[in-house]
């Protein structure tokens, strides 16, 4: 078969090209023509370069939002990766008992955002609550609405309660992949419990907690929704999250460049992360 | 070390075996000496590796026992009857280096670390792997992760027994060759119990000293690479060793001996007399394609018609015809013959077998 050389071939590509500029660039430039403009109205707009991104990233507000930012995820993902590895570690191999568990696992994931909020918010009320009411009960002092510790506490818990099944079915699933003869020849070389896991289960579960990790921290670097409904970023900002910082920016201030300017910051550090924590774990055992 | 001992073992993967075709392994007693170089050789299907498996103790046998120096061991865990095991498939631990692979069962029994590197370094350079010992065990050819896995299970100086699990099936011919000296070697040089699943009669003669050779689930014979090939126990032995296998031929009864169409061969008094003890007509006759000879017409001889020559560069494969049933005779090369000449073919009397039920019947000594 011999090649025509016939440049209108190019114009096969047209699609794919209006598909991603529809879906990701026109939005996105649409952005960053925001961040570098004041807007006063319609046809009433000036130029003003980077000055938006210096006053955003001068924002003390914005920097304390930001910093519970990183602790919350950070905290998610030290509980949420752990756990899901044990629990996924101690789920039966196969038959009736693993489909069951693998059903209850998944039944807080099903559950839409929203709905998680009211749940928890309802569920850890002081009064009638039942986790609330019982840890008042048991003598502590639990006011979610009150305390800052205890709600940042509620946050993470209703979180991890939410997503730690995600993390463990992706374990699951890896651990489900590794060829019995692994462990036949682990038992063979007389290696413990530990061993086993650190030598066989983890390097293999590898690629899977790429997954886990990503999307975990994605999720939670970007949650909006049920602290919202739980606590609505209280008491005072102790649960106020950059998400809901920047919509209380764009909607209820409606101060667009700067949220717009803010927006490209909050895309860049998340893209940042997640490109440090991909290359960090394919990085990790690779050839000396 | 230990000597292994089976006794009245059977094993199903069915939980109510129906008959002994459910049988993987059908009842039976075998003992391997301790430090002696044993190969299983058998057809894919036969149980070798569900034999092997059960020494050890990967698997529990349905019945019977399996004894460690005259200790039920059936309870135990292969941990704890401290043996080593070669897989057919090479399976490394690929986050580790090949030098953390060698030393990763020794580490496990808390060796102290100058032993440790002492012992792998001793199986690295005997399995030739020094060069790659810091090199990521991941990035490894097929080859090298199989001598791995083998150096897993030569590099433990204590242990009972080292089976083998058809370890050279993803070697190429040339290091196999190799590969299957060294493990002689390494049984001379430290004189452990080895065990050696193969359906390949080459790596078994070479590797053992006794080789047991199975069939349908039972040990049908338990000898050396000489008494397996001049003596034949079972039809399927001599079938299966040899190449090309053993000439049978379905024969009746007749005075004095057997018969196949026209042609008698006359049997031993001794044969004769244990064949009347039997009523089975399930009768063959076997002789192994090197013990038939080439001669003279006389009237011992058979005359059969040559039907094709494999000349197979240091001896030649006659395929003949004798009263319609084929037969197999190997001749050195010097010998000319042609397709379609007629041979007459002299079967000595000390290298025909009778079988009956499948079984060789020997005269009573």
């Amino acid at each position: 078969m011999s090649k025509i050389p016939d440049n209108r071939a190019w114009w096969l590509v047209l699609p794919v090209l209006l598909l991603v500029a529809f879906s990701a660039l026109v939005p996105l430039m649409t952005v960053v023509n925001y961040s570098v403009q004041d807007i006063f109205g319609p046809g009433n707009a000036y130029y003003v370069g980077t000055e938006w991104f210096r006053d955003v990233l001068r924002d003390e507000r914005l920097q304390a939002s930001l910093l519970r930012q990183f602790g919350f995820s950070a905290a998610v993902l030290a509980i949420e990766i752990p756990l899901g590895i044990g629990i996924a570690l101690m789920m039966p191999k196969g038959g009736i008992r693993a489909s069951l568990c693998l059903i209850l696992l998944a039944i807080p994931l099903l559950i839409p955002w929203n709905v998680v909020g009211t749940i928890w918010q309802i569920f850890a009320r002081g009064d009638i609550g039942l986790f609330g009411w019982g840890l008042n009960q048991l003598g502590f002092n639990y006011n979610y609405t009150g305390d800052p510790v205890d709600a940042w506490l509620t946050v993470l818990l209703m979180d991890v309660w939410h997503w730690t099944p995600l993390v463990a079915l992706l374990c699951y699933s890896g651990l489900r992949a590794i060829p019995e003869a692994f462990y036949q020849a682990a038992e063979i070389d007389r290696a413990s419990r530990w061993a086993v896991f650190r030598y066989i289960q983890l390097p293999r579960l590898k690629n899977v907690l790429v997954i886990a990790v990503l999307l975990r921290f994605m999720d939670s670097f970007m949650i909006y929704t049920e602290p919202f409904v739980l606590t609505g970023g209280g008491p005072g900002s102790s649960t106020t999250f950059l998400s809901q910082t920047l919509t209380t920016m764009a909607v209820g201030q409606f101060d667009l460049g700067r949220a717009a300017a803010f927006s490209l910051v909050y895309f860049l550090i998340v893209l940042l992360v997640s490109w440090l924590f991909f290359t960090a774990i394919t990085h990790m055992d690779k050839e000396r | 070390m230990a000597e292994i001992a089976l006794t009245a073992m059977a094993h199903s993967y069915e939980k109510e075996p129906a008959g002994p075709e459910d049988y993987a392994i059908r009842q039976l007693d075998h003992v391997w000496e301790k430090g002696g170089a044993y190969a299983l050789l058998g057809p894919s299907g036969c149980g070798k590796s569900t034999m092997l498996n059960i020494i050890s103790g990967l698997l529990a046998p349905s019945e019977g026992q399996v004894l460690f120096d005259g200790k039920p061991v059936n309870h135990l865990s292969p941990r704890e009857r401290n043996i080593a095991q070669v897989f057919q498939f090479p399976v490394v631990y690929d986050s580790m280096t090949v030098f953390d692979n060698l030393a990763f069962p020794l580490r496990n029994s808390g060796l102290p670390k100058a032993k440790i590197r002492e012992r792998v370094n001793e199986i690295a350079e005997v399995l030739e792997l020094e060069p790659l010992l810091h090199r990521k065990a991941r990035n490894l050819t097929a080859d090298e992760k199989q001598k791995v896995s083998m150096g897993r299970g030569l590099v433990r100086e204590d242990v009972s027994a080292i089976l083998f699990d058809e370890p050279l099936t993803v070697i190429d011919p040339q290091l196999k060759w190799k590969l299957r000296r060294k493990l002689k070697q390494i049984h001379e040089q430290f004189d452990i119990t080895m065990i050696y699943v193969t359906h390949d009669q080459l790596e078994a003669s070479t590797f053992a000293d006794r080789i047991a050779v199975m069939y349908e689930g039972r040990i049908v014979q338990f000898g050396t690479p000489t008494e397996l090939f001049e003596n034949p126990n079972h039809t399927f032995v001599g079938f299966f060793i040899g190449s090309p296998g053993m000439n049978l031929i379905d024969v009746t009864r007749c005075p004095g001996g057997v018969q196949f169409g026209n042609t008698r061969f006359p049997l031993s008094e001794g044969v004769m007399k244990r064949l009347a003890e039997t009523g089975s007509d399930n009768l063959r006759l076997g002789i192994r394609p090197e013990f038939i000879e080439l001669t003279e017409p006389n009237p011992d001889s058979c005359p059969a018609i040559v039907e094709d020559v494999e000349d197979l560069g240091t001896y030649q494969i006659l395929t003949a015809q004798l009263e319609g049933q084929g037969l197999k005779v190997r001749l050195s090369e010097d010998i000319q013959v042609e397709r379609k000449q007629v041979v007459h073919l002299h079967f000595p009397a000390r290298w025909l077998k009778l079988y009956v039920d499948e079984f060789l019947v020997e005269a009573s000594p």
